[in-house]
Formats: structure tokens, C-alpha cells, sequence
């Protein structure tokens, strides 16, 4: 059982870091960015193509964080300097992404077998299990700290209000723009590393692995919201560990679900029914007090 | 130190629904004046002060700040002299962030934003001393969310936060419309003293022609797009508030 615990604490760290960008752009920018399908599977699939050639899984997490970080710039490019809706240019470049991820894979899975893997990249303790953890912990805990100092430096500051208020950064010197396309950079590379971690911890990397993957961090980002909410926490810190939370939280019911036997097909299914849930839930609450 | 020259500005050109809003107007603000703008519903008030800060681009006709000619130059670059408050105390604020990230932001209008954490405590203290000046109570309220206070309280922050930075013009447009008289005394005293003391040249917009009557040196009337009337200070401190009252007969 704590073994089924653990699984779901490793793979909520490995997706901490796409549930971090969402929430850097559904929080903090107001954008409904789903590149993150797309993106999500740009960073396995440069991970596998680059593990094939040997490179060291070190070396491979910069570059497909690059890779995501261009991604979400092509996003932005479009939203901001052809105005078309953040919606439809998130869909516009997860389509093309696809074939892209295609290309750079040249078939639909690869497994990762036998290739060396990131959680095993430094040896901190015997038992495999917790080495794996104590790696993912270190990963999402540095990504959170500088994310945390970003947000609170005057950079930070100019972000946050951006899509607070845009009419009042304008008038402060602020090129929103420029702040859209370097946000929507940061999120869609914080995604793709997700997809690099969830490849390393299950050991292949399919064209399919992103499909809906937006939806988990969305679940991921309005539970944290709740917490917030409900603890009335200000403190951007403690923000983003909710978010952490929230994905933990996310996993925790998806693996129960699949304990209690429900088929693996439905999961996609229970995923959207529960995000729902989490969104309607607050509303049905305030619904019930009027009546 | 402003100089608007031919400005037209038409809305919708060539569709039905074409208007002319600005016509052919021509205007030059000196240093350090402190003008006042009245005229009625839809005469093109807005509108001319968006041209000057740059949310507007004219249709026709230049804009010229110390000589230099800013017509093509976009908004968020003109904030290098120009500080705004809206009409709507909403708009010059960012309600989910503290008071102290707000004064951080306004701090910088002129400035890169960087990355370093720029609101350390010596900045505290400057930004808890100034809204202190201010009598209403909200200097050891800084952490909180901006989204709290009043709209009168926002409004004079808002203000105060204009000239935290270098500033050169600041434009007003109706800044007290939404406001309880008592905040509204508050904002336009502040601005009587940005302009006394600090010599920042004030344009300000009104609906209240008592406002008009007491603050400001030049009064300019604006109707159906041109300049009605362009009164100085002098022949201003003659004009009563039944004088003005007239103009709107
Ligand atoms: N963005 C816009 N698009 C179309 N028409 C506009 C726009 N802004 C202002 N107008 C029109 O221009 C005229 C002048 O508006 P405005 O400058 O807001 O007047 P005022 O501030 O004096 O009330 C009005 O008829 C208004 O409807
Ligand atoms: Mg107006």
C-alpha cells in the first residue's frame, strides 16, 4: 500500500512542473494556454531522440526545456502579433506540434530500457525507491524556489500585474507583449520538462502521453486554488507549494480509482469528470446557501 | 513643453457609423501648467488626452512632447514623462497585488524591471512615509491586497503612485467621478500640490464645473470635437461658476 502512496507522490513531482506553468499561466497571466498538450510531449520526445544518442539524461533536461520554452513562444508570437485568440493559438501550435513530436520521434513509442535514466543520475540513498523520490524532490524543490524569487522581483511584479491589470502596465511602461511571450516561455518549458520526467519515470515515451495531460494540470491548479482560497494565503511561496498539492492531491484519486478496479479506458473520463467536480463543487456550495 | 498640432481623429473612417471625434485641433501646454478640461458628454475630452498618452493614435496631425515628435511612439514607451489616472479607480491598480507591489511597479514607470527584489525595506519605508502624508490611515496597510480598499482610498494611492517616478505630465481624466467628495477633495488637493510644488504639468478633466472654477490655472472648453473657448489664468480667477455654468446654457 505505501508503495501505492509513493508511485503517486513520484508522479505528481514529475508533473509539479507542468502544474507550476499552468498555474504561471492560468494564475498569473489570465491565459488559457493548451499548448500543453503539445509541449508536454516535445520534451519526452526530444529526451528519448537524445538518450538514443547517448547524451546524459543531465544534459538533455536544459534542452528540452528550451524546446518547450520555443514552443510557447510560437503561442504567444501568435496570440500577440496576429491578436488571434490565446485559445485558438494554443490549439493552432499543439496541432502542429504533433507532427513535429512525429518527426522527432520517427515512430509512435520508444522505450527507454536500457538507456541511463535521471532519477538514477546521482545515488543519495540504497533503496532505489527513495533515491527516485529524493531526486524528483530536488528537482520541483529548486524549480519552485526560483520560480518563487521570480515572481517576487520587480520582473516578477510587472508579470503578475500584467494579467492583473494590463490597462495599468501599459501606463507604467510595461510591454505586456513581451512579458506574454517570456511567461507563456517559462510555462510551456516548465511543461515540457514534465513530459521528460513522466517518460523517465515510465520508461518510454508515446505520441499520445500528452493528450489531455492540460487537464491534469488544470485539476491541479483550481485544487491549490480551493486551498488558497480556504486558507486566504497571500504568500507566493506557500502559493506554489499549493499547487504541488493540488497535483499530489490529483494523483492520489486517480490511483485510487484505478485500485478500485475501474477500467484503465474510463480514466480519461473520471480525470474530466473529477475537474468538473472540483469546478462545480464551490459553485453547488454557494447555490445551496442562497436557497 | 506639449504641442498638438492639426490633430483630427475619426472612428470608424469610411463605415457608416464614421465619426469625427477630434477636429483639426491645435494646442500648446507650457511647462508646469496646470490645465482644466470641461465639455460636454462625447466633445472628444477622452479622446484628446488618449492621443497624449498614446492609447489613441491621431488620424491625422502630430504630437510633440519637449520638440520631439512621439506620434508613432506606443503607450508603454511614453511613460518615460507621462503618468495617467483613470476615471474608474480600478484601472490604475492591480487588485490582486499588495500596496507595496503596486508602489513598487509605479516606482519603475520610467524604469527596466528587473530581476533583483527591488522592495526592500528602505523602499518600505519610503512608500509607508508617503501614504502616511496622506491622512487616511493606510500606511501600515501595505501587505494588503489592493482589492480591499475603497475606490477613494485606491484613487488617491493611485495618484500618489504617479510620481513615485520621474514625472513630467500627469493626465487626469475625470480622476473623481466615482468618488466621495471627501476622497475627491483628497486627490485634487494632491494634484494641486504635484503641480505647485514639483512644477509637473496637470491636465486635468472634469464634469464638476465647481472643480473646474477651483482648481487649474487655464480652462479650456472643449465642444463637437474643437476647442470652444481657451481661457488663461488671469481672465480665469474673473470667471464665476454662473459664468461657466453659462456655457453649457
Ligand atoms: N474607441 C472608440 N471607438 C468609437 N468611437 C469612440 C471611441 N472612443 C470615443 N468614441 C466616440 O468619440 C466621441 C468622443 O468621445 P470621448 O472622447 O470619450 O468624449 P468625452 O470624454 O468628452 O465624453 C464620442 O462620440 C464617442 O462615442
Ligand atoms: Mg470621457
Amino acid at each position: 500500500m505505501s508503495q501505492f502512496y509513493l508511485a503517486a507522490l513520484q508522479l505528481s513531482l514529475c508533473l509539479g512542473p507542468m502544474a507550476m506553468g499552468i498555474y504561471i499561466t492560468m494564475k498569473v497571466f489570465n491565459i488559457p494556454d493548451i499548448t500543453t498538450d503539445g509541449s508536454y510531449t516535445l520534451g519526452a520526445a526530444v529526451a528519448a531522440t537524445l538518450l538514443m544518442h547517448h547524451w546524459s539524461p543531465l544534459a538533455v533536461l536544459p534542452v528540452c526545456m528550451l524546446a518547450g520554452a520555443i514552443a510557447g513562444i510560437c503561442t504567444a508570437l501568435v496570440h500577440t502579433k496576429l491578436k488571434i485568440d490565446a485559445l485558438l493559438a494554443g490549439i493552432l501550435v499543439m496541432t502542429g506540434l504533433y507532427s513535429i513530436n512525429l518527426i522527432i520521434l520517427g515512430r509512435s513509442n520508444i522505450p527507454l530500457i536500457n538507456l541511463p535514466v535521471l532519477f538514477n543520475a546521482f545515488t543519495f540513498f540504497e533503496n532505489e525507491l527513495y533515491n527516485q523520490l529524493f531526486i524528483a524532490v530536488l528537482i520541483v524543490g529548486i524549480l519552485s524556489f526560483l520560480l518563487r524569487y521570480l515572481l517576487r522581483t520587480d520582473f516578477g511584479i510587472a508579470m503578475r500585474a500584467a494579467g492583473n491589470n494590463p490597462m495599468m502596465t501599459r501606463s507604467l511602461g510595461v510591454n505586456n507583449d513581451v512579458i506574454k511571450i517570456i511567461g507563456l516561455a517559462i510555462a510551456n518549458a516548465l511543461t515540457a520538462l514534465s513530459g521528460f520526467l513522466v517518460s523517465q519515470y515510465q520508461g518510454f515515451t508515446d505520441i499520445n502521453m500528452g493528450i489531455g495531460i492540460v487537464i491534469t494540470g488544470l485539476g491541479s491548479v483550481l485544487i491549490a486554488d480551493s486551498l488558497r482560497a480556504w486558507m486566504n494565503i497571500t504568500n507566493i511561496g506557500l502559493q506554489i507549494a499549493m499547487v504541488l498539492v493540488g497535483s499530489f492531491l490529483f494523483q492520489m484519486v486517480l490511483a485510487f480509482t484505478l485500485a478500485m478496479g475501474v477500467d484503465p479506458n474510463f480514466l480519461k473520463l473520471f480525470t474530466a469528470l473529477f475537474v468538473l467536480l472540483i469546478v462545480a463543487l464551490p459553485r453547488a456550495g454557494r447555490i445551496l446557501k442562497r436557497a | 513643453m506639449i504641442s498638438l498640432e492639426n490633430i483630427s481623429k475619426i472612428f470608424h473612417k469610411g463605415k457608416e457609423n464614421e465619426l469625427s471625434a477630434l477636429k483639426n485641433i491645435s494646442l500648446k501646454i507650457d511647462k508646469g501648467e496646470f490645465v482644466t478640461l470641461v465639455g460636454a458628454n462625447g466633445s472628444g475630452k477622452t479622446t484628446l488626452l488618449n492621443i497624449i498618452g498614446g492609447a489613441e493614435k491621431p488620424s491625422s496631425g502630430s504630437v510633440r512632447i519637449n520638440g520631439e515628435d512621439i506620434t508613432r511612439i506606443p503607450e508603454h514607451k511614453r511613460s518615460k514623462w507621462i503618468a495617467r489616472v483613470f476615471q474608474n479607480p480600478n484601472n490604475g491598480t492591480a487588485p490582486d497585488l499588495t500596496i507595496l507591489d503596486n508602489f513598487r511597479l509605479a516606482a519603475l514607470r520610467t524604469r527596466r524591471k528587473s530581476l533583483k527584489i527591488g522592495a526592500d525595506k528602505v523602499f518600505k519605508r519610503e512608500v509607508i512615509s508617503r501614504i502616511a502624508g496622506l491622512g487616511m490611515g493606510l500606511e501600515n496597510k501595505i501587505n494588503q491586497s489592493m482589492g480591499n480598499l475603497s475606490g477613494g482610498q485606491r484613487q488617491a494611492l493611485t495618484l500618489l503612485m504617479s510620481v513615485m517616478d520621474n514625472t513630467d505630465i500627469l493626465l487626469l481624466d475625470e480622476p473623481t467621478a466615482a468618488l466621495d467628495p471627501k476622497s475627491a477633495r483628497v486627490v485634487l488637493n494632491l494634484a494641486d500640490t504635484f503641480n505647485k510644488e514639483m512644477g509637473i504639468t496637470v491636465i486635468l478633466i472634469t464634469h464638476s464645473l465647481k472643480d473646474a472654477q477651483q482648481y487649474g490655472g487655464r480652462l479650456i472648453q472643449l465642444q463637437e470635437g474643437k476647442i470652444a473657448r481657451d481661457i488663461n489664468t488671469e481672465s480665469k480667477l474673473q470667471l464665476s461658476l454662473a459664468d461657466i455654468s453659462e456655457w453649457f446654457g
